[in-house]
């Protein structure tokens, strides 16, 4: 789950980060009530899950009251497009504003899981303001990294490395050092995945500020942190891929044009890949759940269908300690409750599949069959194409 | 022979008296697998199945002389049972709970540095040695005695993969599902390392998908100490960055844990790699034939 940029500088002042004086607003009044009360100059932020704001208009320094309203006025309700959205963009909601900051250095400071180590990796560069995998790309010498033991945490000793490395001396560097062992303590304690500050900057006046904070909270610790939980936007994500959620389905949508519903995650990037490798574009990446019961096929189904783009459909189920037959006559059922107006393959295999395959040859439903899986990947391209070469017939 | 488990491992479940743990005892006994005990902290003294029920790990292995265990229990508690059950000193646990927070195993990893146990898992359909013993929930009737190694990161995927083995006479050794997490106690090198010492596994399949860089690490291994035939198959080739596809380990982050660098790395170090999930065993065939 991805926090907003206000919500995750709230999370890191609870574990004693100083951050930004700033508040988050919603109304173009709000703002302007925010900025009178900061005085001076303010930055007006917009609040998406997305980076690169800069870019499309969505971060703006005002000078007075007026200026941030003005800005506000502007970001409230725009669809913002960055090079991280996609064409459509997303609509602004809330702006945070903040007080401006004279800006002498900025540095980058970020948490993750190195999983080749089993340790989570503090990485630090000189070179802050931009995508750190940028950096690593173009000088990866100038990215510190030190790793953490878990068994006894972030030690002072790593922090001062990193400072030095920095070329951070006195108050400045004690001040990293306080800030890395916060950062490390929002990352354990809130069950992060991923834990930036970025840029992290060093003020006129000597000061370390966090400018910017992304934070990406692990959804499998979500159910100990049901207050975080509770910032959870939903605007943010895809109404499609939420419902599927909440049926215990997972569901993403792509591009293409042939929906796919299978039994596992493996077997359904499995079933996407020899699509493409047929021919076609998968419309979808959908995993029904290792039973594939009828409930969540049928669910499926509707999900599916409601992508106008899908003009055929491949469903791929193993059929392991679940058997065949009984999932065919999921298959059926749900098929019959939803209105099929594509052609759909059905690829059965596993246990019972001779069964499955007479229940499902027996139908009168515009059901094809295959046994093989890349004969159900040609079988479901050609059944698209056919439809497209029907549209393009009348 | 095969790798890890055989007709002597003893095993018991952990959460036996739940919905799966349940279920899939059932299965495992059905299949041949001595199951020894289970445990269902305030249920000991009960039994199920013929199996007895203990309230600790430790009172199961003392009373039952188990050396592997499965795990059934839901997630917040999956981390304190696989530690139960290192501290019980069984050899092998294999833990099929999927939704651990990743933090809960980098702790989990962190106890058992250097301690004898193998963990395999989380998040995994566990282990099978063809017709002799399964631990876990990989479907028995589609597994055939035979010769071929085969670990992956995914459940059902792997299964096709073992189907097309079965059909094509191939057969299996020993089939090990590593899971779809970001942090699994059993990697690809430990599994491709056992298999290079059977003396019964010939051929090999080694099934990755996007994420991480468990892939390339193995490409480096086999290059340096694998002789037998390896195909590998990598999911994901059309999978959007940065989307989580199902597995907590299955997501393209910062550029990196691409299906085509995985596919890459493992033809640079001489692994026959399929493009096409249907010609796993096919690929393999041939290979093992030429």
């Amino acid at each position: 789950m991805k926090l907003h940029e206000y919500q995750a500088k709230a999370l890191l002042k609870r574990f004693g980060v100083r951050v930004p004086d700033g508040e988050v607003a919603d109304s173009v009044a709000a703002v302007r009530k925010i900025a009178t009360t900061l005085g001076g100059t303010v930055v007006v932020k917009a609040q998406i899950h997305a980076g690169g704001r800069g870019k499309g208009g969505g971060i703006k320094v005002a000078k007075t009251p007026d200026e941030a309203s003005a800005a506000a006025e502007q970001m409230l309700g725009m669809r913002l497009v960055t090079p991280q959205t996609g064409p459509q963009g997303r609509r602004v909601k809330k702006v945070l504003v903040e007080r401006g900051s004279a800006i002498a250095r900025e540095l980058y400071l970020g948490l993750v899981l190195d999983r080749a180590t089993g340790r989570v990796t503090i990485m630090t560069s000189s070179e802050g303001g931009v995508e750190i995998e940028e950096v690593a790309a173009r000088s990866p010498e100038k990215i510190l990294k030190v790793a953490v033991d878990p068994a006894v945490g972030f030690q002072g000793y790593q922090g001062r490395q990193l400072a030095f490395g920095l070329g951070l001396l006195g108050n400045q560097q004690k001040a990293f050092v306080r800030m890395v062992s916060a950062l490390y303590d929002t990352y354990m304690n809130a069950d992060c995945s991923l834990a930036e500050i970025n840029p992290l900057v060093v003020t006129a006046d000597g000061e370390l500020l966090p400018l910017d904070g992304k934070i990406t909270l692990d959804d499998n610790a979500l159910y100990r942190h049901k207050d975080l939980e509770e910032w959870r936007d939903l605007d943010e994500e895809d109404p499609a891929e939420l419902e599927a959620t909440a049926q215990g389905l997972s569901y993403i949508p792509l591009d293409g044009t042939i929906g796919c519903m299978v039994n596992g995650a493996g077997l359904a990037m499995a079933t996407m890949d020899i699509i493409k490798l047929c021919g076609g574009e998968p419309a979808n990446f959908l995993d029904v759940g290792g039973s594939a019961s009828r409930e969540a096929v049928a669910k499926a189904f509707d999900i599916i269908l409601r992508d106008a783009k899908v003009e055929a459909i491949l469903v791929n189920i193993f059929g392991g300690i679940m058997k065949c037959d009984v999932i065919a006559e999921g298959i059926l059922a749900a098929a019959a409750e939803v209105q099929l107006r594509v052609p759909v393959v059905v690829r059965l295999q596993g246990t019972h599949v001779d069964r499955g395959r007479a229940i499902l040859a027996g139908s009168a439903l515009r059901i094809d069959t295959a046994e093989r899986l890349d004969e159900a990947a040609e079988k479901v391209v050609r059944a698209c194409q056919g439809s497209q070469s029907g549209i393009r017939g009348h | 022979m095969a790798i890890w488990i055989d007709k002597t491992t003893r095993v018991i479940t952990q959460g036996i008296t739940g919905q799966h743990g349940l279920f899939h005892t059932q299965q495992c006994l059905a299949y041949g697998t001595k199951i020894v005990g289970g445990v269902t902290p305030g249920k000991g003294g009960g039994s199920v199945e013929g199996v007895p029920i203990f309230d600790t790990v430790a009172a199961a292995v003392r009373a039952t002389h188990a050396t592997a265990s499965m795990i059934f229990v839901p997630p917040p508690f999956a981390a304190d049972a696989i530690l139960e059950g290192v501290d019980a000193g069984l050899a092998l646990v294999v833990c099929i709970t999927e939704g651990i927070p990743v933090n809960d195993m980098l702790k989990v990893r962190r106890a058992m540095a250097g301690c004898a146990t193998r963990l395999i898992g989380p998040n995994c359909p566990g282990i099978l040695t063809a017709d002799v013993c399964k631990i876990g929930i990989i479907p028995g009737m589609i597994c055939k005695k035979g010769r071929v190694g085969v670990v992956s990161r995914s459940g059902t995927l792997t299964y096709e993969a073992i189907d097309q083995l079965t059909r094509l006479g191939l057969g299996q050794t020993t089939c090990v599902g590593i899971g779809g997490d970001p942090l699994p106690g059993t990697n690809f090198i430990d599994c491709l390392s056992a298999f290079e010492a059977d003396a019964d596994t010939k051929g090999m399949v080694m099934i990755g998908e996007i994420g991480g860089t468990a892939e390339e690490e193995a490409a480096d291994f086999i290059a340096a100490h694998v002789s037998k035939p390896v195909v590998a198959y990598i999911a994901g080739v059309t999978a959007p960055a940065g989307k989580r596809m199902g597995h907590a380990g299955a997501i393209i982050a910062a550029g990196k844990g691409r299906a085509n660098e995985k596919m890459a790395a493992l033809r640079a170090a001489r692994v026959t790699v399929t493009d096409s999930p249907a010609a796993i065993g096919k690929t393999l065939a041939d290979l093992m034939a030429a």
